[in-house]
């Protein structure tokens, strides 16, 4: 794919609201998200992690504030960004193609497309199954079709909302060992999870959401000892054991 | 009832024995309603499908008017349809009247906004579905009804099969501007309705039973293409 000269990231939003009806479900979050860190995001349900993601994505339009990347996307031209849903959606067709239409929504000239879409499939290890109904695949499997589609596109930005919520540990570990890699391969990651193991492993810094607000934001080590913010003490008190 | 036997069992007879009145009634019928599905198919589900994604002002409206449309009356599409073509009409010159041709015309008007209403209504639901992963994707709206089109391709065959159902057993339209002129634009149901005036009950019977069995072979297939395929593709 022909990188444009200049990148997306960093990504930064000023004073974002977003409300329905009256219930404020983000209430004025500012903040940059820059190239290279993995961001987790974490916070109690009904926090607006998963609102705050689309807002970020596109997905949804900001009530009030803006959500502005270094370069502005055009309308219409493929996108330099992907996102990985906690319930992938996948087409009745079979796992390969899955993934190509992605690439040709994506603007992938077909000549190419096949063979970046296998090359997807080999790195999420489900290249025995890529004549298989996507469909007929088990959740696991479907999430990290659902990751394959993501990296096969390169994107600059990947958001991930709870990719892991419905997978036993097994399934989690492959999801992980696949983000690991696009984080290597240079695409910044932004997850929302509840899993604060994940998040510690995944993490290289928090983001604290706290009734539609940025409670805290801190590098991982820092978060998970020291945490700045009473929200924070409060929310690692209730949900670690410890 | 031995009247209704002695027509059953001779009806039998016609249809075993490839009556050759019988068998080009049967083929008309087909060749008419296959062609006008095909039309109201080409027409209707794209419309109905950016019926389902397209956003803009006066969709509720063009829903409604769409939906009313289902049901229209045969008969009035049929006066419509003979208002047009006959010769005093806007396209009389063409000279279609009374030819299977005005057949096909009036029986696609009347089971396109059956399937264009239907197919909104089952990719509307996909679209519920699919909607933030097709636009994460960066796919447009046209680009969309196209991939649900295709996505509930196996929910689309009951449908199809459903207008096919409404144009093969409809009388008031074809009858009206086809004439039911025998050899040339006698179908199956014009037939029946003909044979049955006139106590011709064998003929009358053995179409209606032609008719049903079509109608039920058909939706027998697509009820086992629907189970095939929602195993296969889930």
């Amino acid at each position: 794919m022909m990188r444009a000269p200049v990148t997306l990231l960093p990504l930064q939003l000023e004073d974002v609201v977003f409300t329905v009806g009256d219930r404020r479900i983000i209430d004025g979050i500012s903040v940059t998200l820059a190239a290279g860190t993995r961001s987790v995001i974490v916070g109690p349900n009904g926090a607006g992690k998963s609102v705050l993601l689309r807002l970020c994505h596109g997905l949804l339009r900001p009530t009030t504030g803006r959500v502005r990347w270094n370069t502005p996307e055009i309308a219409g031209a493929p996108r330099r960004q992907a996102m990985v849903f906690q319930r992938p959606v996948m087409l009745r067709r079979s796992a390969l193609s899955n993934v190509s239409y992605a690439l040709k929504v994506a603007g992938i000239s077909a000549a190419l497309r096949e063979a970046r879409a296998r090359e997807a499939l080999r790195t999420v290890g489900l290249e025995a199954h890529a004549t298989l109904p996507a469909r007929v695949l088990s959740g696991g499997e479907q999430q990290r079709l659902a990751l394959a589609r993501a990296w096969a596109l390169q994107p600059e930005v990947l958001f991930l909302d709870e990719p892991t919520a419905n997978l036993d540990p097994g399934a989690t570990h492959e999801i992980e060992r696949v983000i690991d890699a696009m984080h290597l391969a240079g695409t910044k990651i932004v997850m929302v999870t509840h899993n604060l193991g994940q998040a510690r492993r995944m993490g290289d810094e928090i983001l604290l959401l706290h009734q539609g607000r940025l409670a805290e934001r801190s590098p991982v080590e820092r978060f998970f000892k020291r945490p700045q913010s009473r929200e924070a003490t409060q929310f690692l008190e209730g949900e670690l054991p410890w | 009832m031995t009247d209704l036997g002695a027509a059953a069992s001779q009806a039998w007879a016609l249809i075993t024995a490839g009556d050759p009145t019988l068998q080009a009634i049967v083929l008309l019928s087909l060749r008419v309603s296959l062609l006008a599905v095909a039309i109201a198919c080409v027409v209707g589900l794209p419309l109905g499908a950016l019926l389902a994604v397209a956003r803009f002002p006066g969709r509720r409206g063009t829903i409604v008017v769409l939906n009313a449309l289902m049901g229209l009356p045969p008969v009035v599409v049929g006066l419509a349809v003979y208002l047009m073509l006959s010769r005093a009409g806007p396209l009389g010159s063409l000279g279609l009247l009374f030819t299977p041709a005005a057949m096909v015309i009036a029986q696609a008007i009347l089971i396109t906004p059956i399937i264009a209403g239907l197919a909104r209504q089952v990719i509307e639901d996909a679209w519920g579905e699919y909607r933030e992963q097709l636009r994460s994707f960066g796919e447009t709206r046209l680009g969309a009804a196209m991939t649900l089109l295709w996505d509930v391709r196996f929910s689309l065959i009951t449908l199809v099969l459903a207008g096919f159902g409404r144009a093969a057993a409809e009388v008031g339209a074809v009858m009206i501007v086809g004439g039911n002129i025998a050899g040339v634009t006698r179908v199956m149901t014009t037939a029946i309705a003909l044979e049955t005036s006139k106590g011709d009950l064998p003929l009358a019977l053995g179409l209606g039973l032609v008719l049903l069995a079509i109608v039920l072979g058909l939706n027998a297939a697509a009820y086992m293409v629907n189970e095939t395929a929602q195993r296969r593709f889930g």
